[in-house]
């Protein structure tokens, strides 16, 4: 990325424009040609709708209100899923870091825990929560604690053990040899987590309600499989990725603002 | 100002102290002992330093004394023996500092931040005045708000130095803080740690592997062998001193010569 960079500086600011837009040439090529094999009807509209038409159907949608209903649905699910999950991963990963007796305790459990793929609990939740909120809730939690805690713990341990040292030499109490020594030194780690965990939230989150829900984006496009609503089902996938890119972009950000010391995120 | 004499014999190098000292701790080891599995890394020291006395401690590597230090600083539990400060034993309290071979700045913390992990509770409320104020002695007030990432090996070491020194230490450890560094920043490091040593009269252990250096900074001179004192050498040379001075180069060559029979 930095050989880029630098060429990119070389070149001198006369291409920067073109430079900036080269990357979406290729998408916006696509669109425009989606578009025009879709009005010459070389696909029929059930196969692939224009992204015209895509648009309507959003636009409809959210005149009566049901997309916004749905987005909202789903982004509760997927938000209160993650911070059960995460939290309970980030407070063990934490103490089993912290704590040989903890880890000791837990890590082996857990560890034979993670081998169960989350999705292929799928049936059984159903048979414990029905297809209730809770279900949702207990598989998105499920899936994003393991990336949280395995990226905490390793993070706890993985502090420089020089530092530490320093931080008791110089008098640190615990909660301070914490907070300005050892989550700072697991952060870039734990980021690491938050990221992956974000992917894996959105991913259960659509299987779950693509097989188990009566409301959400997931049900929104099962609904409109069955009434052949092509447009429908394509808008659902579309703004699946637009809120797992906004989800990567917030962690990004958030990534950017705590970590500025590291060399990775400097001079940028 | 002259000092009350101290009562160990070989602390008449600390004559020329300028005022506003805070003084030094004296230190007493007795019957030192640290094993490390098989390794006996300390078999029996007593050493007794007066306050304010600058000592060197040379020996080769892994005669134990990195233990020596870290046993001081209460970072490993003798497993015989006691320590002393000021005649109390075990009371070390924020009067002591240390100093690695490694700077161990937090690199999440910019330079000013740095230097304020070591002000005492006491001076909080003070902290970044204390710390500019210390970073502008070791001549890196420009670089306070810098990221350590960005500055030179020389220039953390620095910042370390500052970070020791900002709660006016009492007594400070220093396991060889020179010895990753080119040789003229070594220069002016040593400069900078005999000019706050002379102003704030602290008692210093430098371990260090240049017997030049040794002999240029200490009162004192140990020659640690095995996890044994083997020598205790006085360098009753005047403060400034003359690098490469006739009595120093003698004193060096003796303690050259000692190291090398030890090589047999
Ligand atoms: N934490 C430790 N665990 C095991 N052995 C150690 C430890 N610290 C020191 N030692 C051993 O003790 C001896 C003295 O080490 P050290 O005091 O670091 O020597 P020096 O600083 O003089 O090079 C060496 O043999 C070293 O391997
Ligand atoms: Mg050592």
């Amino acid at each position: 990325m930095t050989a880029v960079s630098t060429v990119r500086k070389a070149r001198g600011s006369r291409l920067r424009v073109g430079d900036n837009l080269v990357p979406w040439l290729l998408p916006l090529l696509i669109l425009g040609g989606w578009q025009i094999a879709a009005m010459v009807g070389l696909f029929p509209a059930r196969m692939l709708p224009a992204p015209t038409s895509i648009v309507a159907a959003g636009y409809r949608l959210l005149g009566t209100g049901e997309l916004q209903q749905n987005i909202w649905v789903s982004f509760w699910r997927a938000a209160v899923g993650f911070l059960i999950g995460g939290g309970i991963g980030f407070a063990l990963g934490l103490a089993n870091g912290l704590s040989n007796l903890s880890a000791r305790m837990t890590d082996t459990t857990l560890q034979m825990i993670r081998n169960i793929p989350h999705l292929a609990l799928i049936p059984l939740v159903i048979l414990w929560f029905g297809i209730d909120e809770a279900a949702k809730l207990f598989l998105v939690a499920f899936g994003v604690f393991f990336p949280i805690y395995l990226n905490t713990f390793h993070g706890v341990r993985g502090v420089d053990p020089q530092l530490v040292e320093m931080g008791r030499i110089y008098g640190m109490n615990p909660a301070r040899l914490f907070w300005r020594v050892i989550f700072p030194g697991a952060l870039p780690s734990i980021f690491v987590g938050l990221r992956f965990a974000l992917g894996i939230m959105w991913l259960t989150l659509i299987v779950a309600e693509t097989i188990a829900a009566s409301s959400g984006l997931g049900y929104m496009a099962m609904q409109a499989r069955e009434f052949m609503r092509t447009d429908v089902v394509m808008l659902s996938i579309l703004i699946y990725a637009l809120l797992g890119k906004l989800a990567d972009l917030c962690a990004g950000l958030l990534e950017r603002l705590t970590l500025s010391w590291h060399p990775a995120f400097q001079g940028g | 100002m002259q000092e009350a004499p101290p009562v160990h014999p070989m602390a008449d190098g600390i004559a020329n102290r300028t005022s506003g000292t805070v003084g030094g701790t004296a230190l007493s080891l007795r019957g030192l002992q640290k094993r490390f599995g098989e390794t006996q890394a300390m078999r029996g020291v007593d050493l007794d330093i007066p306050s304010g006395q600058f000592v060197a401690v040379v020996g080769r590597s892994g005669s134990g004394k990195s233990t020596m230090l870290r046993l001081i600083a209460g970072l490993e539990v003798p497993d015989a023996g006691t320590i002393a400060f000021d005649g109390v034993r075990g009371e070390r309290g924020g009067d002591l500092r240390m100093m690695f071979q490694e700077p161990r700045l937090l690199p999440w913390a910019r330079v000013l931040a740095n230097v304020e992990v070591g002000i005492r509770d006491a001076d909080k409320l003070r902290a970044g005045a204390l710390a500019g104020e210390v970073l502008r002695e070791v001549g890196l007030e420009s670089k306070q708000n810098e990221w350590p990432a960005a500055l030179s090996g020389g220039q953390r070491q620095r910042v370390a130095l500052a970070r020791a020194l900002v709660s006016r230490p009492r007594l400070l450890l220093l396991d060889e803080p020179l010895g990753a560094l080119d040789a003229l920043t070594r220069l002016s490091m040593q400069v900078l740690l005999t000019q706050a040593w002379s102003r704030l009269g602290f008692t210093a252990i430098l371990v260090t592997h240049d017997v030049t250096e040794a002999v240029a900074l200490a009162d004192r001179v140990l020659i640690i062998e095995d996890g044994r004192i083997v020598q205790d050498v006085a360098v009753r040379e005047a403060r400034p001193r003359t690098r490469g001075s006739p009595t120093l180069a003698t004193i060096e060559n003796s303690i050259l010569e000692e190291l090398l029979t030890e090589e047999i």
